[in-house]
């Protein structure tokens, strides 16, 4: 016997584990593949930072108008590189506070249409039978109704407070994720690998954390990079409409209405705004589009 | 097929039974009310004007009366256009919205078919990428941005067509159209690329490829039909995009349709046509789904009506 194949015998005796790959390893690989995603990452970093750090660097305040500049185009000898609105203020600090208010509403909406939907799916899909299917005929009810109206209607009776805002939004999006999040719970219950797993001995416990849990995550992941960009949707088109976020503090939308009355005389209080938002939410439907791929690549 | 529609059509009462109910306590406990001006009324001009719309009685009362009132199609007196019943000031814009709201339509589920079919054939070339991302950007950019832009660039800039305003004529129309159906293009052309390419693939298509079809013939005669149940489904959900994305369209382009009247009503806390435009969609959404249930069903054979 020589070396090598001594080597190999050894190799054959190896009883080290083998570092299996992880779902989520395997999705970050694929993602990493996908160049629209990483892109639409990369863009969303640079957004998130600029309205983070670019307050701070920016000498105007949001809220003070420059006395001697109103309406000025972008330039640097006034120092305001996006110009100033009709008032004289800044629109480059404007439209980062903007940008802020714009994404915390996404974030915030969306975490309460994830736990409202999670809890009211999972519990459906769950419990099965005739609870389910009142829950779901209620939710098929509700989806019938012109939600937009609704929201709507929930901001002129209970004021313009922001964060009023992110309930009604949230509250009145849950329903797909709520669908989604059953669907998903009713299927995996009577999957053949949890059926393996529960042969072989596995806990009620670990089957929950082992299979059901790590496989609804994927979907809720890709839900919640969807409807992000869709809540920030939400909000500025009730900005827009006047009936969002309130003076002085701003949004995307409540910037881009401002931006479309001045259209003639200012085009750049309408076009910096509209960049903006346009590229924040190409970004997150990028994302979504990516994570989908990746985490469920039977949808490919 | 009758007995399926009559079923169908049951169990939309309860669905507007919600609508209305949700949509009537909630503008009733919006503070402030129809009457309230920047100018106080006197209390007993107040309190005549309230009585005379029935305004003073108990809440439930009103409840009742109004969806009595509903059974008989009447929506009532608007509160602040005086002179008018909101029955009229509907009739007087939904024929506005109705042209508006059915061009996008009919130009979005053309245009997004054929980019999304064309999308499909070619899969994975140049054509089909730049096609998907351009696509993407219709997703991403809001009608309410779309709008203000198309007028900067066609109105202000170039100023071929006008600004705003309406006309049933071609230079009024199409800056709303294309506003208002660009966002629904991207989807619907996305959704047939999508189902296009999973068909493309199927058993009976390679069927009829082997049997010695043209290509053309496979993909109208075989795969287009299939295909496009996907986009059918979507047409529901569309619809309502349509009718909240008009509120927006028809605010920007100053268009007199129904849309414009919903936040204003809303603001003015004119109950009774807030509430006559929410029953006039909602019944369009449950028609819509309706009409798009029954032509699923045509497409694909195997769905029963039960």
């Amino acid at each position: 016997m020589n070396q090598s194949t001594q080597d190999l015998f050894e190799q054959a005796l190896d009883r080290r584990e083998v570092k299996g790959r992880s779902l989520y390893v395997d999705a970050w690989h694929r993602l990493r593949r996908n160049k629209a995603a990483l892109t639409g990452m990369a863009l969303l970093l640079i957004i998130v930072l600029l309205v983070i750090i670019g307050p701070m660097l920016n000498p105007w305040d949001h809220e003070i108008p420059d006395w001697d500049h109103y309406s000025t185009p972008p330039s640097l000898d006034t120092g305001h590189l996006m110009g100033t609105d009709a008032l004289g203020r800044d629109l480059f600090e404007r439209v980062m506070v903007g940008g802020r208010v714009s994404l915390l509403v996404g974030l915030i909406a969306t975490l309460v249409s994830l736990l409202i939907g999670v809890t009211y799916g999972a519990v459906a899909g769950y419990l099965g039978g005739r609870i389910d299917n009142i829950m779901m005929r209620a939710v098929d009810a509700i989806y019938a109704l012109p939600f937009m109206f609704f929201v709507i209607l929930l901001m002129v009776v209970f004021g313009r407070n922001i964060f009023l805002i992110f309930v009604a939004i949230g509250a009145v999006n849950w329903l797909d994720m709520a669908r989604i999040v059953r669907g998903q719970t009713l299927s995996l219950k009577n999957k053949d690998f949890i059926e393996a797993a529960r042969a072989s001995g596995a806990s009620e416990r670990s089957i929950v954390l082992r299979h059901i849990i790590p496989n609804l995550l994927g979907v809720v992941v890709v839900y919640v990079s969807l409807t992000i960009p869709q809540v920030i949707l939400v909000e500025s088109f009730l900005s827009f409409l006047g009936l969002g976020v309130q003076e002085p503090l701003t949004s995307w939308g409540a910037l881009v209405n401002e931006g479309a009355q001045e259209l003639e005389t200012a085009p750049w209080s309408l076009l910096f705004p509209a960049l903006f938002l346009a590229i924040t939410l190409f970004a997150f439907n990028f994302i979504g589009d990516g994570l989908r791929d990746a985490l469920d690549p039977r949808d490919r | 097929m009758l007995n399926y529609s009559l079923k169908r059509l049951a169990s939309a009462i309860p669905t507007l039974l919600l609508l209305i109910t949700v949509a009537f306590f909630l503008i009733r406990i919006a503070p402030g009310g129809p009457f309230d001006a920047e100018k106080a009324l006197p209390e007993d001009i107040k309190a005549n004007l309230e009585a005379k719309y029935q305004l003073d009685q108990p809440l439930i009362i009103q409840y009742v009366r109004y969806l009595w009132q509903i059974v008989q199609l009447d929506l009532g007196p608007s509160f602040h256009y005086r002179d008018w019943t909101v029955n009229e000031l509907i009739a007087q814009g939904a024929p506005v919205s109705f042209t508006l709201g059915a061009l996008a339509l009919v130009l979005a589920f053309t245009l997004g078919t054929a980019l999304g079919a064309w999308a499909a054939l070619k899969q994975n070339s140049v054509a089909d990428y730049s096609t998907m991302s351009v696509a993407m950007i219709g997703i991403s950019i809001p009608n309410f941005v779309v709008a203000p832009l198309l007028v900067l660039v066609f109105a202000v800039t170039l100023g071929w067509l006008p600004a705003g305003g309406w006309s049933y004529s071609f230079s009024h129309l199409l800056l709303p159209t294309i506003a208002l159906a660009l966002p629904m293009v991207a989807y619907i052309a996305r959704i047939t690329r999508g189902s296009m390419i999973e068909v493309l693939h199927s058993g009976f298509i390679r069927t009829a490829r082997a049997k010695g079809l043209p290509e053309r013939e496979v993909i109208v005669q075989h795969a287009l039909k299939p295909a496009l149940l996907p986009v059918i489904s979507y047409m529901g959900p569309a619809a309502a995009g349509i009718l909240t994305g008009s509120v927006v369209i028809e605010r920007i382009f100053t268009i007199p349709g129904i849309g414009s009247h919903f936040v204003q009503g809303a603001l003015n806390r004119d109950y009774t046509l807030v509430m006559g435009v929410v029953i006039f969609y909602g019944v369009l959404i449950i028609v819509m789904n309706f009409l798009v249930d029954l032509l699923y069903a045509w497409l694909d054979p195997r769905i029963r009506y039960d």
